[in-house]
């Protein structure tokens, strides 16, 4: 290490290591993962949620939780946005998963199909 | 590829409560459940509420466990990490006074909320083993920034107007020692880190040093570019085994990144670092006779002047900072004089870590702005005293300090008005007393303590100390007289002004301290021939309530010198005072209060 320069690269490349601890986030992205969730395919979806917040710096912290309740839509995926807001995403595949990322948290918009409310009108309730 | 951080507490503390199991747990589990790779578990330096550890953390959920056991490991993996069901009953918590909600967000826990972390920053957050953490943390940015843009002189200058103190317990201007060092002519000089944190209840130094190591690194060499050292020693005790391999490990890697050794980023600064172990005298903290230490002689002070900014190891100019000092280095560099003089009092800036212990709920290390008072740290961040138990007093600064009562509550504490209270700063060990204490047994305690610590060079310390302490047990055991009181008094008085280090000269001021404002204390000693606070074993005697013994024989099963007689069913026992050794057993034993200390 030589320079200013140097640190400040190897302080990028560092970053990732911690950064997960430091929270300041714009947006939870919460993955159920409850028995219904896994057996349905919410690890796959969690795997993709992780990889691409990784690959494209999305403004945003994947975790997840036990059981949303709703286990007949499961996997399901809620994102919390600052406010307290929060979208809930029903039926999630790692395709999904890469989308609900690159419009809902990449530009702000929801990703109205995906919605739980979407999947509700589809079966006519 | 990573998605969850699980933070294992691995500070003296918590690897005393098997914590190291904890961490080998946790990765055997998660390869049992398949999560080895989406997991990562990282060894961490002290959360600093050591009440509660073992701690973990797991990010990014920010869930806090306490009181983790070996044996939760495979729950909290099989239902947090794999089914993201957070294990509540293990979960850190604090009730809210007023509604009686549980609060578990850590940030609103009370613990954490009234601190303020600078020197403990990375403590419990980073791997104190592997620098490139300490560098995500913007590590060696400090360093970089004043090799490249600064003079030495404007270092100094800087530190001046941060207004930093030296935290090791005397509170010298840490600018102003440096720019001494600096006027002094010669091209080899030296700086050294005091890391002999010997004051009994103090531990914030070692904490650092496990949980931060290159922040301690870092800080030095900023010293030693401002004052125009090459070389650096950290003296720390052998007796610190995690904190000297954690140092041991980060000097190598500074090493290796070229951040320790010559040319650092690309100048022509050039600095070493060598750690030298001591023995864990406590004599050794004073300066003069650390520098002997590391020279290879005994630990012995020297008269000042000569001071070691002129003439210290290897007779040449050199400074000595304690370690918390050195951690707020790379931060007020970083962030500007004005944003560290910005926190604290007037004469007091930035921040103080206390160790707190002794009768208190939340015993472990908090950081606050100074002029904090002692009712905040004590009862909102520490909880009070323990099972409803009284306050008494506070000790501060160790054997060379006092006490502060009931009165001095809600004094904002600084480095002056604590010595304004009777007390001083010290190294910010704090010890809480309730009324179970004996103030008198208390100063006894440290005055043993000097005993055993006086390095025996001038007569003021070896000798007067223990006749202090001679003084001190026979009022303990119902011999003392009021005369032997005034005695003492001018003994101690004495001592101040005649003994040759800072240890000697503050030994005596637990006494004068505790006499000031418990001179009843000894005066039931003394002339009752009782301890209000039923700890001085010879002016107890222990009976048996005739009517309140249900002679269940408990208590005379209990001791160890068969000094209970009665029988079972039928007699009430009675406890044979010539006999009775006065441990207690019975007291413990019995389950209906019957046995009775006066």
């Amino acid at each position: 290490m030589k320079s200013l320069e140097d640190l400040k690269r190897m302080r990028e490349a560092a970053l990732k290591k911690v950064e997960m601890r430091e929270g300041g986030k714009d947006y939870r992205v919460v993955v159920g993962m409850a028995t219904c969730g896994i057996a349905a395919g919410a690890r796959p979806v969690l795997n993709r949620l992780v990889e691409d917040t990784a690959e494209h710096d999305y403004n945003c912290v994947v975790t997840q939780t036990g059981c949303i309740g709703m286990c007949v839509y499961e996997p399901i995926v809620e994102v919390y946005d600052k406010d307290g807001g929060h979208t809930t995403y029903v039926h999630v595949d790692p395709e999904k998963a890469s989308k609900i990322l690159a419009e809902h948290i990449g530009k702000g918009i929801i990703v109205d199909e995906y919605t739980v409310d979407a999947a509700k009108k589809e079966q006519g309730l | 590829m990573i998605r969850t951080n699980v933070l294992c507490c691995a500070g003296t503390g918590c690897t005393a409560s098997e914590s190291a199991l904890i961490f080998d747990n946790f990765n055997e589990c998660l390869k049992k459940y398949g999560l080895e790779n989406e997991v990562k578990v990282v060894k961490t330096g002290c959360f600093g509420l050591c009440q509660k550890g073992p701690i973990v953390a797991v990010y990014p959920d920010k869930i806090f466990y306490s009181h983790v056991k070996p044996s939760d490991v495979e729950r909290i993996v099989s239902e947090h990490l794999y089914k993201g069901r957070v294990v509540t009953e293990l979960e850190m918590s604090d009730e809210d006074l007023q509604t009686h909600e549980k609060i578990v967000d850590i940030d609103k826990i009370k613990f954490y909320e009234k601190q303020q972390r600078i020197a403990l920053r990375n403590c419990g957050k980073i791997n104190p083993e592997d620098i490139s953490e300490y560098i995500a943390m913007n590590g060696y940015e400090a360093l970089g920034k004043v090799l490249s843009s600064m003079t030495p002189q404007e270092v100094i200058d800087e530190m001046k107007a941060s207004g930093l103190r030296g935290r090791g317990g005397a509170g010298f201007p840490t600018g102003t020692k440096w720019q001494f060092e600096k006027d002094q002519p010669g091209d080899e000089k030296y700086v050294i880190c005091n890391a002999d944190e010997g004051d009994p209840g103090a531990f914030m130094d070692r904490s650092i040093l496990e949980g931060d190591p290159h922040a301690i690194i870092e800080g030095m060499e900023i010293m030693g570019y401002a004052v125009g050292a090459k070389k650096g020693y950290i003296y720390i005790r052998a007796e610190y085994p995690i904190a000297v391999h954690r140092l041991q490990i980060a000097i190598e890697q500074a090493k290796e990144l070229g951040l320790l050794g010559d040319n650092i980023f690309g100048t022509d600064f050039c600095f070493d670092l060598e750690l030298r172990l001591g023995a864990g005298a406590f004599v050794c903290g004073e300066e003069t006779a650390l520098i002997a230490s590391i020279e290879g002689k005994r630990g012995m002070p020297t008269p000042k002047p000569p001071f070691p900014a002129v003439s210290g190891v290897w007779g040449k100019p050199t400074s000595i900072n304690n370690v918390e000092t050195l951690a707020n280095v790379a931060q007020i560099m970083l962030n500007g004089a004005d944003w560290y003089a910005a926190m604290g009092t007037e004469k007091s800036k930035g921040t103080k870590v206390f160790a707190l212990g002794g009768k208190i709920r939340n015993t472990g290390l908090v950081e606050i702005p100074m002029g904090t008072t002692l009712r905040e740290i004590i009862y909102e961040i520490g909880g009070g005293c323990p099972n409803n138990k009284a306050f008494k007093a506070v000790q501060t600064g160790g054997p060379s300090g006092g006490c502060l009562t009931e009165k001095e509550l809600d004094t904002p504490i600084d480095y002056d008005n604590l010595i304004k209270a009777g007390s001083m700063m010290g190294s910010g060990g704090m010890i809480v007393l309730d009324e179970d204490n004996c103030m008198v047994d208390v100063a006894r305690f440290y005055m043993e303590f000097i005993v055993d610590e006086s390095c025996g060079k001038c007569t003021p310390c070896r000798v007067g100390t223990k006749r202090l302490l001679e003084m001190l047990t026979k009022i303990t055991k119902g011999e003392g007289t009021l005369e032997l009181l005034d005695e003492m008094e001018h003994l101690c008085r004495e001592i101040q002004d005649t003994a040759l280090c800072g240890l000697g000269q503050t030994a005596p001021n637990p006494i004068l301290s505790t006499l000031s404002h418990f001179r009843d204390e000894y005066i039931a000693h003394i002339v009752d021939k009782k301890c209000p606070a039923g700890v001085c074993k010879s002016l107890l005697t222990y009976s048996i309530d005739p009517n309140l013994c249900k002679k269940c024989s408990m208590c005379s099963r209990q001791c160890p010198v068969g000094a209970i007689t009665g029988v079972p069913g039928k007699e009430p026992y009675v406890i044979d005072t010539e006999k009775c050794i006065k441990c207690g057993s019975c007291m413990s034993a019995c389950r209906f209060g019957a046995v009775v200390r006066k």
